[in-house]
């Protein structure tokens, strides 16, 4: 057992756990939050996407001493049902998701890459979800929400 | 009552539900003892304790009765309405459908409306959400629907007697009845219900409204889970935790068919966090306080199996296959002048295709929590089939099936039988072990490699073509490996983790050779969609040539199976539509005009014309004519489905580049038409469609279960295939047909992709000219086709 802090959607959490614990089950069952999906624990699927200090990180084979003082941001960071990003907006608005478990890592994903690619073409917001999975195959709406959002933010 | 299991019973009430309640003024007890006004008319206790033990199965008979009104709807007194169904939603948007259908039937907005679905504590028992049935069985003349109208109809005559005004000279809108003529003589359902229960049958007569007269239905309606789900505030199985839940973590045998040898307690002894080594015959699992020390536990937990059984190889499976006895035999449709109309025939086809095993693969590995304290049992679980999941969860635990309660909870998609099952069975065992709650969630291997998988198929067709290049006979004969299914009320062994815990999957029951059909059934889709489906004198079938025979021979297998999206459907439907584009090739006839030439239904024929129409389809027959080899060449194909013989009509157009040099097939385009009669959520029938399209997509060109000689190969996303969110995506054109008709509403979930791969594979042969008999179309198979293509 070792102390960790971090930094949690803008809230700090100092705890005494396994480092070598992944990030994924601390943030689910320490910090009780419900955006970051196990899929895999592989780190081959995205459903367990989080933001850390600012790049894309799949928690699920991130042991959470690699990310002590870091600053993390889930699901639940990016906007509220009240207040949501123009990803959340647009996902809404485009309907996009079916059973919505994917919906983390491809909004995270998202997130992190119109951030770097404000003016990204739709050939290249199709690349940078390639490596995302939906069993769901909600994809043309996902994309059409991305894009959508994309334009909602160049603003 | 005893105030302790109020508690309990607050606290496994459903988030949404209690918010629900709370909203409508109802608390938890009133509605436990039946007293709050007009919530359900059941006395839940009473029965639940009056219930006979029942192990046999056969149904839960203290379930809400599906013939009271109370069963499905309730009203409280300020106007909100609660209603209750046993089809609960998995991602295919049936909650907001089912939201639609109750505010239309009660003429009320859709946002007073509260949904509790699958709980066997509240809900009706409609067996399991599947197979496209939530649609048939709640949108029409019976259950949800029709408690609706029947709600409807016994307000206006309360409001009739309450104002003294003729019941039709009233109006209801909004929850509020209105004379006609005299706006001021008005009275909301909450004032005519209060304190009342409705104690009614559901009256099979009560007038629905049509889908002329529709307001609520019919209109493209977002999702109210949505904003809760792209915020990450959704509660899904994974997240649901109980005071004082433990994680437990199952060890899976080292091979398949190994059995249990022994388990060396003391290797994980003193591990942190370490609760219990739990053994019940074969089953394995360990708890401890937290979910990463649970894992650790399994992953350093010395077992000893015996040797497994040994597998068939994977190269040879299909002969294998074809070669299995014994068999159980059954025939479809038979006509019993097959063999001699094949004489007959100017030209005789014979072809023979094949559909791998496939995963259901959800993206979320399988989760539930129980808790089983004593001889009673509480499960979170993201079961199909609440009512099923009491009654096997009772066997295997050894309790009354009253004493169980099962609440469904949303898992990942899962498309058919995927691990929830499983989990929840494991999840309890563990709880019982412990006497506390317990939380699993399957590793991606122990999802991947037990779960029930999609058929596999090896599909014989054999048709006959006249002089002048009409269809005369058509005969099919499948073979098909089945072991374990739906574990229903009693059936436990039907999963893995009930077989491992000592009981039985269903019997395999040889049976050759196949006694002559009776009743015409076209679940399967194992009549293709042109013959006329003879059986008992009468031609049911959607086609119009006579003489046919269907044979299915299911073998045991050596994998779990069981419905994954389409089960059989899409399989034989890729051999009959494959098929029917060779013999039109043959007749040299264009594979649209060659289709309607052949079918007798007009529903089939329309979703066939929508779809050429709607893709431009240029007439004339296949393969395009090439002028190289080499490069890409682009093609088009169609398919179409009477979906379960019945139960929803869809045709397809793919259109396909395929790179002649790698094999590489890119789907650019696809126009699909779909007839599932009046629409409840246009934009959410959307949504299915385009799913289903990509689906079908993804398991035609690359999934496939493999395996060695002991054990599933499949394991995670490296191993085993799948499309990603950002691969190639085709454009997808829908196209609804018969929306506004008043005709039965059928399922729509599984039309789509069932014509996918059929679809695909008609388009790479015209391109090519190369046929592909076998899924998943990869690059390699491809190839090899072209390298080796005879042109037809
Ligand atoms: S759960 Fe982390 S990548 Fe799949
Ligand atoms: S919506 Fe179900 S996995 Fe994407």
């Amino acid at each position: 057992m070792s102390a960790i802090t971090l930094k949690v959607n803008g809230q700090t959490h100092t705890l005494d756990i396994d480092p070598t614990t992944p990030l994924l089950y601390v943030l689910n069952d320490d910090l009780g939050l419900r955006g970051p999906k196990f899929g895999c624990g592989l780190g081959q699927c995205g459903a367990c996407t989080v933001i850390v200090n600012g790049r894309t990180t799949r928690s699920c084979d991130r042991p959470v001493k690699d990310v002590d003082g870091a600053e993390i941001t889930t699901l639940e960071g990016l906007g509220t049902i009240e207040k949501p990003h123009p990803l959340q907006k647009a996902f809404i608005e485009e309907q996009a998701a079916q059973c919505g478990f994917c919906l983390n890592g491809v909004i995270l994903t998202a997130k992190v890459f119109l951030d770097r690619n404000p003016k990204a073409s739709e050939q290249e917001i199709q690349q940078a979800m390639s490596r995302i999975l939906c069993r769901c195959f909600t994809n043309t709406r996902m994309l059409r929400a991305i894009a959508r959002a994309r334009k909602e933010m160049a603003r | 009552m005893k105030t302790k299991s109020h508690a309990a019973n607050e606290l496994s009430l459903t988030s949404d539900a209690l918010a629900a309640l709370r909203r409508s003024g109802f608390s938890r007890r009133s509605f436990l003892q039946g007293t709050g006004a007009l919530i359900v008319s059941f006395s839940m206790r009473g029965q639940l304790e009056t219930l006979r033990s029942q192990f046999e199965g056969g149904g839960a008979h203290d379930s809400p009765p599906a013939n009271e009104v109370d069963s499905w709807i309730a009203i409280a007194a300020d106007g909100s309405v609660t209603a209750y169904t046993g089809k609960e939603e998995l991602g295919q948007g049936i909650s907001t459908a089912q939201t639609q259908l109750v505010a239309e039937e009660l003429s009320v907005p859709f946002d007073r409306v509260t949904l509790i679905a699958c709980d066997t504590a509240m809900t009706p028992d409609q067996g399991v959400t599947s197979g496209s049935q939530s649609h048939p069985t709640n949108f029409n003349r019976s259950n949800l629907a029709q408690a609706g109208a029947t709600a409807r109809q016994a307000l206006l005559q309360l409001a009739s007697k309450r104002l003294n005004v003729p019941v039709d000279e009233l109006t209801a809108a909004d929850g509020v009845i209105r004379s006609k003529s005299d706006a001021s003589k008005k009275v909301t359902y909450g004032e005519l219900v209060a304190g009342k229960r409705f104690d009614l049958k559901v009256d099979s007569n009560a007038k629905r409204k049509s889908p002329s007269e529709w307001t609520v239905l019919g209109k493209p309606m977002p999702r109210p889970d949505m904003p809760s789900m792209v915020t990450g505030q959704f509660e899904f199985v994974h997240n649901v935790r109980v005071p004082g839940m433990l994680h437990g973590m199952v060890v899976r045998p080292a091979a398949v068919g190994a059995t249990l040898v022994s388990v060396d307690e003391s290797s994980v002894k003193g591990l942190p966090g370490f609760v219990k080594v739990v053994v019940k015959k074969n089953f394995v699992g360990v708890v401890a306080q937290k979910p990463w020390q649970a894992m650790q536990a399994a992953s350093k937990l010395k077992v000893t199996w015996t040797a497994g059984s040994g597998l068939p190889s994977h190269a040879h499976f299909y002969e294998y296959l074809r070669n299995q006895k014994p068999t159980r035999d059954t025939l479809l449709v038979n006509s019993q002048d097959v063999e001699r109309k094949l004489v007959e025939s100017a030209t005789v086809l014979k072809a023979t295709y094949y559909h791998p095993y496939q995963m259901h693969g959800s993206l979320g590995a399988s989760c539930a929590v129980a808790d089983v304290q004593g001889d009673k049992a509480t499960v979170w679980s993201p079961t199909q089939g609440v009512w099923h999941q009491r009654g096997a969860l009772a066997m295997l635990l050894g309790l009354k099936p009253a004493n169980v309660r099962v609440i469904f909870r949303r898992g990942s998609g899962c498309y058919g039988l995927n691990g929830a099952d499983t989990v929840t069975y494991d999840a309890a065992l563990l709880s019982q072990a412990v006497g506390k709650p317990v939380r699993v969630q399957l590793s991606r291997k122990d999802e991947m490699a037990w779960e029930n998988y999609g058929f596999a198929l090896v599909m014989d067709e054999r048709a006959g073509l006249d002089a002048q290049g009409n269809i005369i006979v058509w005969d099919h004969e499948a073979w098909c490996p089945v072991l374990g299914n739906r574990p229903g009320y009693s059936t436990p062994g039907n999963v893995i983790t009930g077989m491992l815990a000592g009981f039985q999957p269903q019997e395999f029951q040889a049976r050759t050779p196949a006694p002559e059909p009776t009743a015409y059934n076209n679940n399967s889709n194992g009549v293709p969609s042109y013959v006329a489906g003879q059986v008992g004198g009468a031609a049911q079938g959607t086609g119009t040539v006579k003489s046919e025979r269907s044979l299915l021979h299911n073998v045991p297998s050596s994998f779990w199976t069981g419905p994954l999206r389409s089960p059989q459907r899409l399989q034989n439907t890729f051999a009959h539509e494959c098929f029917m584009d060779e013999l039109a090739v043959h007749a040299q006839a264009d594979p649209v005009a060659f289709r309607l030439r052949h079918l007798s239904y007009s529903r089939l024929i329309d979703v066939v014309k929508a779809a050429a129409k709607a893709a431009n389809w240029e007439t004339r027959p296949s393969p395009k004519p090439r002028t190289n080899k080499a490069g890409v060449a682009s093609g088009r194909g169609i398919a179409c489905v009477a979906y379960e013989g019945g139960n929803g009509y869809a045709a397809l157009v793919a259109e396909v580049e395929v790179d002649q040099d790698t094999g590489k097939v890119m789907v650019k385009r696809i126009v699909i038409s779909n007839d599932s009669g009046p629409v409840s959520n246009p934009d959410g029938l959307k949504n299915q469609m385009e799913g289903g399209t990509l689906q079908g997509m993804s398991r035609a060109l690359m999934e496939e279960v493999t395996w060695d000689n002991q054990n599933v190969t499949s394991i995670d996303w490296r191993t085993y295939h799948s499309l990603r969110v950002g691969f190639d995506v085709p454009t997808i054109e829908t196209v609804l047909v018969n929306t506004k008709a008043d005709v039965a509403a059928t399922g729509a979930g599984e039309t789509a992709i069932t014509i996918v791969a059929a679809a695909i594979g008609n388009a790479i042969f015209d391109a090519t000219g190369a046929r592909i008999r076998q899924i998943p179309f990869t690059p390699e198979r491809v190839k090899a086709a072209l390298t080796s293509e005879v042109i037809a």
